[in-house]
């Protein structure tokens, strides 16, 4: 908070004026959740006027992130702080305007209710992500991309495979996978292997493409260097090839990482046990118990982001050499 | 071309020959089962000659399913409700309409973004966090609760679309209006030009190769939306309740009709795409060969 109202302690001139109004800002933004908070639901119906302070919230939220993006020197740490902040706005602003017009949660349930229903539903909430995610998602994802890779660096050899191969693959990626989910579900039961059986159709043609164009993006250069210092073909796949592939192999990993998720739940709709986050979400829809239904697609969020972390994460550490993350370098 | 031609051709043939011979396996079990529970003898002949005329086959062979397309598509008016072309077009409607809209909004975020530092810092890593929500998941979601509102039809399948073609558009576009050459750039500059002028005539013409890049994946991607929120809407019809109906009463000849008719629309869509960017990009001389 200190560090917010000394932002441009640099200008002095300014110093005051700037002070005052950061501190209006904040105490506007305060002035919103503490209306959000207290009120009786429906308040914007009784007090319309008040949808005044929610927009002067917006506003001042608005001017207080200019002022952190333009900040210089030692207060750039703080710039991470501002894509939550601006999460934190659009949640208040959610929140009154489901609050304050009384908005049906069968419509769209207030994030507070949504929480409610994730904290009361814990137990619950994990066996759908054990069943789909634990289970089905990662089996299926596992064998999925190795299988991807095996292939595409059999393809990366062989011409015939590689020019039977790419028209094929070029086809899958035009046309909606998820659509062989109810024979799949037909063929390996209801359990979680049918839903991993179409993850593996789902991730092997991203993986195998990207693969493929990653081996065959060696520099001519660096092959012949390998030629001249006589390495064996082992010695060129794994310490030319592979690593020049690598940035590639992360694209459709992290690629993959979202379509499995899709692939499971999407899968779940045509069939499964009374359990897994498909089967809940389309059975609390019937129910018209959005919060729930909320809830499971926090939970799916969550576990999709954190596996697209941790992939960057693992790149980044297996990438530290790379042009596109060495220090000094600017990503565009 | 023709080395390519032959690989396609013989990976096609083996692809179809392990189609008939799982068909032949996975059926032939199913047919040896139910007669065993007859309590009926069999030989391995009687099985195979019957195999490929199962009804309700569990993988049914490649001339099965091409009878049911030409049942389906030729045999039928294209009014009749059992007409694959008739659902087809409902696909493809709300197809387009989310295609289109969702570029729009794309192009329309991506020029915010780059035009305002406030915007992309607050909004960018948002845009990229949203890419690992499965917002296909709960597309069936998003139709339901929009038919309580009486709300029906093309539009909610329509906005699936729209959600799912917007990001791609919007990461490829950010990078493409930010390609532009420093050196051009301090060229327009040297003119004094405006920063219209220097969108207009500098920013939009390198972005017009990332633009139709993704305009692919993002038509793919609204096929899929669009396919995807048909599932819970029943009766309306669309390939996607053609594939939940045939699920449901196990009409396998008639998901894999509907899966081809999906895979078909949807290669013929990217490609007109393709085509597009190739009539458009021609007199930029420097088309690239993606």
């Amino acid at each position: 908070m200190l560090n917010l109202l000394m932002l441009n302690s640099t200008k002095p001139n300014s110093f005051m004026s700037q002070s005052l109004k950061n501190t209006l800002y904040i105490a506007l933004i305060l002035s919103q959740v503490i209306i959000v908070a207290t009120s009786e639901i429906g308040f914007y119906k009784n007090l319309p006027l008040l949808i005044l302070v929610l927009i002067a919230a917006a506003f001042s939220m608005a001017m207080l992130l200019g002022q952190l993006t333009n900040l210089e020197g030692k207060y750039k740490s703080i710039k991470a702080l501002i894509p939550t902040l601006f999460a934190f706005m659009l949640l208040l602003t959610w929140e009154s305007v489901i609050k304050g017009y009384a908005v049906s949660p069968i419509l769209m349930p207030a994030p507070s209710n949504i929480f409610n229903a994730l904290i009361n539903n814990i137990p619950m909430l994990w066996a759908d992500f054990k069943q789909t995610y634990l289970k089905a998602v990662l089996a299926g994802y596992i064998i999925g991309c190795s299988s991807g890779f095996i292939v595409a660096q059999w393809a990366a050899r062989s011409q015939v495979l590689r020019d039977g191969l790419m028209p094929l693959g070029n086809f899958m990626s035009a046309i909606p996978i998820v659509g062989i989910a109810p024979i799949m579900v037909m063929w390996f039961g209801f359990d979680w292997q049918s839903k991993a059986a179409v993850i593996v159709v789902m991730t092997f043609f991203p993986m195998f493409i990207n693969t493929l164009t990653g081996l065959q993006s060696t520099d001519a250069l660096h092959k012949d260097l390998m030629h001249t210092y006589a390495a064996k073909k082992s010695q060129i796949f794994f310490k030319n090839q592979l690593p020049h592939a690598l940035p590639f192999i992360f694209n459709a990993l992290k690629l993959n990482s979202a379509l499995a998720l899709i692939g499971a739940i999407v899968a779940e709709f045509f069939g499964t046990p009374i359990v897994g986050m498909g089967f809940r979400i389309s059975t609390e829809v019937g129910r018209m118990n959005m919060d729930l239904v909320w809830a499971t697609i926090v939970v799916a969020a969550i576990a999709g982001s954190l596996s697209y972390g941790a992939l960057a994460l693992l790149e980044k550490s297996l990438l530290f050499w790379h042009p596109s993350y060495r220090e000094g370098n600017n990503s565009r | 071309m023709k080395q390519k031609l032959f690989s396609f051709v013989s990976l096609f043939t083996i692809v179809i020959a392990i189609w008939y011979l799982a068909a032949l396996i996975m059926n032939g079990n199913q047919l040896i089962n139910n007669l065993e529970r007859k309590g009926q003898t069999w030989t391995y002949q009687q099985v195979i000659s019957q195999a490929y005329e199962v009804k309700r086959p569990m993988l049914p062979a490649p001339h099965q399913v091409g009878q049911e397309l030409i049942k389906s598509i030729i045999d039928k008016p294209v009014t009749s409700k059992r007409s694959l072309i008739f659902h087809a077009q409902i696909t493809l409607n709300s197809t387009l309409l989310g295609f289109v809209f969702g570029s729009l909004l794309g192009i329309l975020i991506a020029v915010g973004i780059v035009n305002n530092k406030t915007l992309e810092s607050s909004l960018m890593p948002w845009v990229i966090a949203s890419q690992t929500i499965p917002i296909l998941a709960i597309a069936p979601m998003v139709v339901v609760v929009l038919g309580a509102i009486n709300i029906t039809g093309v539009i909610p399948k329509a906005i699936i679309s729209m959600y799912l073609s917007f990001f791609p558009v919007t990461i490829a576009m950010v990078k493409g209006l930010r390609s532009s050459d420093k050196l051009h750039e301090e060229l327009m500059h040297t003119y004094s030009a405006s920063a219209k002028d220097i969108f207009w005539k500098l920013r939009w013409y390198s972005a017009q190769p990332y633009l139709f890049a993704s305009l692919k994946v993002a038509i793919a991607a609204a096929l899929v939306g669009a396919i995807v929120a048909e599932l819970p809407t029943g009766a309306q019809g669309g390939l996607g309740a053609r594939l939940l109906s045939g699920s449901y009463y196990g009409q396998t000849e008639q998901i894999w009709a509907a899966l081809i008719v999906a895979a078909t629309l949807g290669s013929i869509l990217v490609w007109l795409v393709g085509l597009a960017e190739k009539v458009l990009l021609r007199r930029r001389g420097e088309l690239t060969h993606a």
